[in-house]
């Protein structure tokens, strides 16, 4: 397991040391003096010979990446050209609310993918698995910002049952919090519920027609224990590294989401930090995002190889 | 190689020489109910994108204060905007935008993705591993993110955003055209083609290609839906089609702000948008039936 961990590690450097050329790299898109551009519209004398020595731009562009990636290093992303504050810090402070959306959104996506992939496999070739396989396609075709609009159309403005936008913490009112996350965690949910549909049932049809599944059938076990101990169990398994993939669907849809609900997210920093221009955030919340994905893929892989022994010793 | 009539690679293509008769897959693929819908409907949608002149009843940026926000009537199918400009036409126009984003981002990823892919596995070594390494760096950014990055550094616009929305989709393209080159490489019929003296080049391009260009059809198809949503996903975040100019992402932008009195303004670019991207899906869906050997 040692060699295992140590191996899936240090595959994870070069990787990062690609990330970070690439969106340093970023940097190198805008056109003409990046001083005067990243200093805004005012560009004041005094912002941007500030500028010029923080990113060291008298230097040459492989100095200034080493530069950058030794700040990156240690925790530091830039500062905020708006808020002067640091980026990490910006990230930190708006990453709870995502990490709260993104929790809802996955019990919403598993309450919904996992039975759906389920019965879609038990009864194949059923009205139900038909069924089940349109409620996926609707899930992967609908783009969810409009799927946001038609719920604050439906619910907020026509019912009136749940606020069109805004975030409570649940520090502060519970059921607000609730009800403000509700529409919102299910349209990020929907997409990987129709994923996780999917997965599932290709994960469950493939189990049900091993061996095992047949002895067990063979003695006589019950229908549904067969299905529930015996089949969901092992077809699981490889949910554990979808999860982590989904990952990159869960924060791209945070983007579209936070938006439409106005909810002062990871996603919406990033948005408001293209509009500001202010470059540093943007470029700290791709670094950010890449390096958590890397990380919970490894996480997502050491939980595989700990549940699955064959896995260590390929 | 008496087999080879038989015999399918590991990614399900044929190996090569005679083959059993099987109907065309383009019929074997409007076979499918599904796909042949799918397939008609992005028919109907290039017809509507290439006639919009001809077929749009008003100027699509055409503003009429005298008819700002009004309900779908005779005189406007689906209504008017807030500054009175007529949702039809703009929906109408609005496709182009669509399905040019769409077709052209997959075309970038194809252009980059396939030759990188390509030499990753045809020359393995340092050249693979930098290339896949480089691979899993852009498949670590999160797609709609690194196009919102991209699209941000390179400046708010429809071509800005196909390059975006290009670029990040080409890492699926390079790990799939590399791991069906693996797979073709060490087919009997490309030792064959080496060892009658053909330079790698040529083995590449002649006999590789051809035979990883199913699954790659396959995903471009879906691609194309993924990046249809990509570019109303920008458009609507304000960095695509910028405005006067239609564009279902950027309709929906300025829809939400007058869901109380005009909902009709966000319905048929969501509808039109959820309807083509299903179409790709479904034909997608289709094609890779059609085109695995394995499938009835």
């Amino acid at each position: 397991m040692l060699t295992f961990l140590v191996r899936r590690v240090a595959t994870i450097f070069p990787t990062l040391v690609f990330v970070s050329m690439l969106i340093f790299g970023l940097q190198q898109l805008l056109p003409g003096d990046p001083a005067m551009i990243l200093a805004g519209e005012e560009r004041d004398p005094s912002v941007i010979a500030h500028l010029r020595e923080t990113l060291h731009l008298d230097k040459p562009l492989p100095v200034r990446y080493l530069y950058w990636v030794r700040g990156v290093v240690h925790g530091d992303l830039g500062e905020s050209l708006r808020t002067q504050q640091p980026v990490l810090q910006l990230i930190l402070e708006k990453l709870p609310v995502t990490v709260e959306l993104g929790a809802f959104a996955i019990a919403i996506a598993i309450a919904i993918g996992i039975p759906a992939g389920v019965v879609s496999a038990v009864k194949r070739g059923t009205a139900w698995d038909y069924g089940a396989n349109i409620v996926a396609l609707w899930g992967l075709s609908t783009p969810n910002f409009w799927l946001g609009i038609m719920l604050i159309l439906l619910f907020s403005v026509t019912l009136g049952w749940l606020p069109a936008s805004g975030y409570v913490s649940p520090f502060e009112d519970w059921r607000a919090n609730v009800a403000s996350m509700i529409m919102p965690a299910f349209v990020l949910g929907n997409a990987i519920a129709a994923v996780l549909m999917r997965h599932t049932r290709s994960a469950m049809l493939q189990v049900l027609s091993s061996d095992y599944v047949r002895t067990a059938r063979a003695k006589g076990v019950p229908e549904s224990r067969v299905i529930m101990k015996h089949a969901l169990r092992n077809g699981l398994i490889p949910i554990i590294t979808l999860g982590a993939l989904e990952l990159g669907t869960l924060l791209s849809g945070a983007v579209l989401t936070e938006q439409v609900f106005t909810i002062p997210g990871f996603g919406k920093l990033i948005v408001d930090a293209v509009f500001n221009r202010d470059y540093a955030v943007v470029q700290g919340v791709v670094m950010f995002t890449a390096t958590a994905y890397i990380v919970l893929n490894l996480i997502a892989d050491v939980a595989y190889a700990v549940v699955n022994p064959r896995i260590r010793y390929q | 190689m008496t087999g080879a009539a038989t015999e399918t690679t590991p990614i399900g293509l044929p190996a090569g020489g005679a083959t059993a008769p099987r109907p065309h897959p383009l019929r074997r693929l409007l076979r499918s109910p599904a796909a042949a819908i799918g397939l008609a409907v992005i028919v109907a949608f290039l017809g509507i994108a290439i006639f919009a002149p001809w077929i749009s009843p008003y100027d699509p940026i055409a503003t009429d204060f005298a008819a700002v926000r009004k309900a779908p009537s005779a005189a406007h199918w689906l209504g008017t905007d807030e500054i009175g400009r007529d949702v039809l036409s703009r929906v109408i126009f609005g496709s182009r935008a669509s399905l040019l984003a769409g077709v052209v981002s997959v075309l970038i990823s194809l252009a980059v993705g396939v030759p990188l892919g390509l030499l990753a596995g045809y020359a393995g070594g340092i050249t693979d591993m930098l290339i896949s390494r480089m691979t899993d760096a852009l498949l670590a950014c999160p797609f709609l993110i690194l196009a919102i990055a991209l699209a941000a550094f390179l400046g708010p616009s429809l071509e800005n955003a196909m390059i975006a929305i290009g670029i990040s989709a080409t890492p699926a393209f390079i790990r799939l055209a590399r791991g069906t080159t693996l797979s073709v490489k060490a087919e009997e019929y490309i030792l064959a083609a080496r060892a009658i003296g053909n330079p790698p080049w040529r083995v590449a391009l002649r006999h590789v290609l051809p035979n990883i260009v199913p699954p790659l059809l396959v995903q471009a198809t879906l691609a194309i839906a993924a990046a249809v949503i990509a570019e109303a996903s920008l458009s609507f975040l304000g960095l695509g089609q910028q405005p006067p100019e239609p564009s279902w992402g950027s309709m929906l932008n300025t829809a939400k702000n007058y869901l109380d009195n005009a909902p009709w303004m966000a319905l048929w670019p969501g509808l039109s948008i959820f309807v083509l991207v299903l179409s790709f899906n479904l034909v997608g869906d289709g094609l890779r039936d059609a085109l695995d050997p394995h499938h009835a």
